[in-house]
């Protein structure tokens, strides 16, 4: 049985590098450094590389580098150049937005500048990221599901930093490059906003997001259950009877009287997991811009249940 | 595989160690104060209180109130003078043990001289008392009852444990890189957060009381809403009232709508006027007294000490654990 409950990959393939499939011939010549790790075998495919740089990948690398050291140095001098402080400290600093007066000009380089920059690198990074994405796709003659699914969180990104500050008018309203001061920033935002637990699209972006959680877990464990009935063959299953694929379906019309197809499953993937950042990004877009308040929002729209108070609540003593 | 199962083993134990170490041990104590189901609840962990001990001292024997008034026979009484001799005695002897017991009345008085105004803490002393009249007397909706006397920060030191000065640690190091916006330092008094390191400077002194509150009246936007980085600001003066009481929001909030009046607690509008109160303290007399302190007394910026939350709370919601001190000495509940 214990064989069965493996967290580990028991197959693994070692038949030295393998290049695997032509490449167009207008594309970069594969970099060298295939090599083959076992204990990497343990988790996923013993074979490292070939990676593919390409043009697209070396300015996204030299861009996203830029922004990197630009917000890096920015904290590390904020510490006064300390390597104690900086590491001791490292969660709580950060590169902030520019203060609210400068709305969307721009501002005196340490006053929001280095921030400003620090922005147009990493976006330019994650765009040439996302281009390098759907040109390697394009050239292995796959759908480009893995690009588009990537703009989501693209978009979710861009809504915070771009869209919103530009559609209130200040950069003061994006979020700061830091660790902890990007986590108040967000429970700052759901405060002064009313709640963001009352915005539905923040709604929907939960329900997607717990719901891509539960239908990976039921996927994984459907396709490891009957994976010694061969379900790691999952799609020529499909038509097959007395299958692992036949056993994963009739288990879950058992139990909840529907199942999705060994196609289908990964649509449901799909769509949950991109919904998540496109709901998401569109609850903060609407947020400040035409919501200023969700609880008050909620209200108005029979969202918000009354509850009895056993304490007698204060009147306000600055009316 | 047994080396295999060994490793596993070990990375279990260790990953299991590492997320606990994080964690406060069960029980926590959780007093429901609100209806079911809407966390209108107190947490508190009895296993970590880093705030002293509170010891309430026992009160002088009275004395008689018959006889002259302190004020015609001594020289030099601005304040107290109303009282007769004997209290006026008592009174001294109490307040040296609330503030100096270890110098006794020499660390105001000047020995030679004892209405000499030489030693600048009989200077600051009288301004103290003054101010602890002027709260007993005008700010009852924050002190209500209970009332305050110099104990009620001193606890038996000079000066008392929980003050605060002017916090540069945020401050632009360079000109050119590294701004912190007066934010993202590790400071204790805030409950360690990265908003705004020094709220106390913005609005314990000064007049920005009124842009605690960020939220508006209607959910449509209006015109010269107030910004994330003012809500930031707001929310760093929070944590430091949350942190001086040892409470969590929902002692005055309820959490699903922070601005609303109507869901609050009452203790909200105590604390309301309690802000204004520190933030009166601290405009009215600490702040002109900055050229009476002696340089080793104020802050790195040349700052008076100033007052916040934790400098009568110390950790409890009702200073002294609501213990009345003030009606044994009658003098100070009066202008």
């Amino acid at each position: 049985m214990a064989e069965y409950q493996n967290i580990f990959t028991r197959v693994q393939v070692n038949a030295g590098g393998e290049p695997s499939v032509d490449l167009p011939s207008d594309n970069w010549a594969r970099e060298k450094g295939v090599f083959i790790n076992r204990w990497l075998g343990m988790f996923g495919d013993a074979q490292v590389g070939p990676f593919y740089l390409g043009r697209l990948g070396v300015m996204s690398i030299i861009c996203g580098l830029i922004a990197f050291e630009i917000i890096g140095l920015n904290m590390w001098a904020s510490v006064g150049w300390d390597p104690i402080q900086f590491v001791r400290q490292l969660f709580w600093l950060a590169l902030e937005p520019p203060p609210a007066k400068y709305g969307l000009s721009i501002p005196p380089l340490n006053d929001g500048g280095w921030w400003l920059m620090a922005g147009f690198f990493l976006t330019t990074a994650m765009i040439l990221w996302w281009l390098r994405m759907y040109r390697r796709a394009r050239a292995l003659g796959m759908g480009t599901h893995i690009p588009w699914a990537f703009a989501a969180a693209i978009w979710l990104y861009l809504v915070l930093g771009l869209f919103r500050p530009i559609a209130l008018g200040s950069w003061a309203e994006a979020v700061p490059f830091g660790i902890f001061p990007h986590l108040d920033w967000t429970a700052a935002f759901s405060i002064r906003y009313g709640n963001l637990f009352y915005n539905p699209f923040h709604m929907l972006s939960i329900a997607f997001l717990y719901g891509s959680t539960l239908l990976f877990a039921m996927h994984g464990a459907t396709i490891l259950a009957t994976d010694r009935f061969g379900a790691h063959r999952e799609i020529e299953q499909i038509v097959d009877r007395g299958t692992a694929s036949e056993r994963g379906a009739l288990f879950w019309r058992w139990t909840m009287g529907f199942n999705a197809s060994m196609e289908s499953i990964h649509r449901w993937a799909w769509w949950f997991a991109v919904l998540c950042p496109l709901t998401g990004g569109i609850g903060i877009l609407l947020t400040g811009t035409v919501v200023d308040n969700w609880y008050l929002w909620g209200m108005e729209h029979g969202l918000v249940p009354g509850y009895p108070q056993p304490y007698e609540a204060p009147a306000n003593p600055g009316m | 595989m047994h080396l295999l199962r060994t490793f596993r083993g070990t990375l279990l134990l260790a990953s299991t160690a590492i997320v606990l170490s994080a964690c406060e041990r069960p029980p926590i104590a959780t007093e429901q104060v609100g209806f079911r189901g809407t966390a209108m609840v107190t947490v508190e962990n009895p296993r970590e209180d880093k705030w002293p001990e509170t010891i309430v001292p026992d009160p002088l024997p009275a004395a008689p109130a018959a006889g002259p008034k302190a004020g015609d026979i001594y020289q030099n009484v601005q304040v107290l003078g109303d009282l007769s001799v004997g209290e006026f005695t008592r009174f001294m002897q109490a307040m040296t043990a609330w503030v100096s017991p270890e110098q006794g009345c020499n660390y105001c008085h000047n020995a030679a001289n004892l209405a000499s105004d030489d030693i600048y803490t009989k200077v600051v002393s009288r301004r103290m008392i003054q101010m602890t009249k002027d709260i007993n007397v005008n700010w009852n909706a924050h002190v209500q009852e209970v009332g305050v006397t110099c104990y009620t920060c001193h606890r038996g030191q000079n000066v008392p444990e929980y003050i605060w000065f002017e916090n540069d640690a945020a401050a632009n190091e360079l000109a050119y890189l590294g701004n912190r916006n007066g934010q993202n330092t590790v400071a204790e008094n805030v409950g360690y957060h990265s908003m705004l390191a020094d709220p106390f400077s913005y609005f314990l002194v000064g007049d920005n009381l009124d842009k605690i509150g960020v939220n508006t009246d209607g959910w449509q936007p209006t015109k010269g809403q107030e910004t994330l980085q003012a809500t930031e600001h707001t929310y760093s003066l929070m944590f430091h009232l949350s942190e001086s009481l040892d409470v969590n929001c929902t002692f005055c909030h309820n959490s699903r709508a922070f601005s609303r009046w109507e869901e609050s607690t009452p203790q909200r509008a105590t604390a309301w006027h309690g802000l204004r109160m520190v933030n009166n303290i601290n405009n009215e007399y600490m702040l002109p007294l900055t050229t009476a302190f002696p340089d080793y007394r104020l802050g790195p910026n040349g700052d008076v000490p100033k007052a916040n939350c934790a400098t009568c709370h110390q950790g409890v919601n009702k200073p002294l654990g609501g213990v009345n001190m003030v009606n044994d000495y009658p003098s100070l509940l009066r202008e």
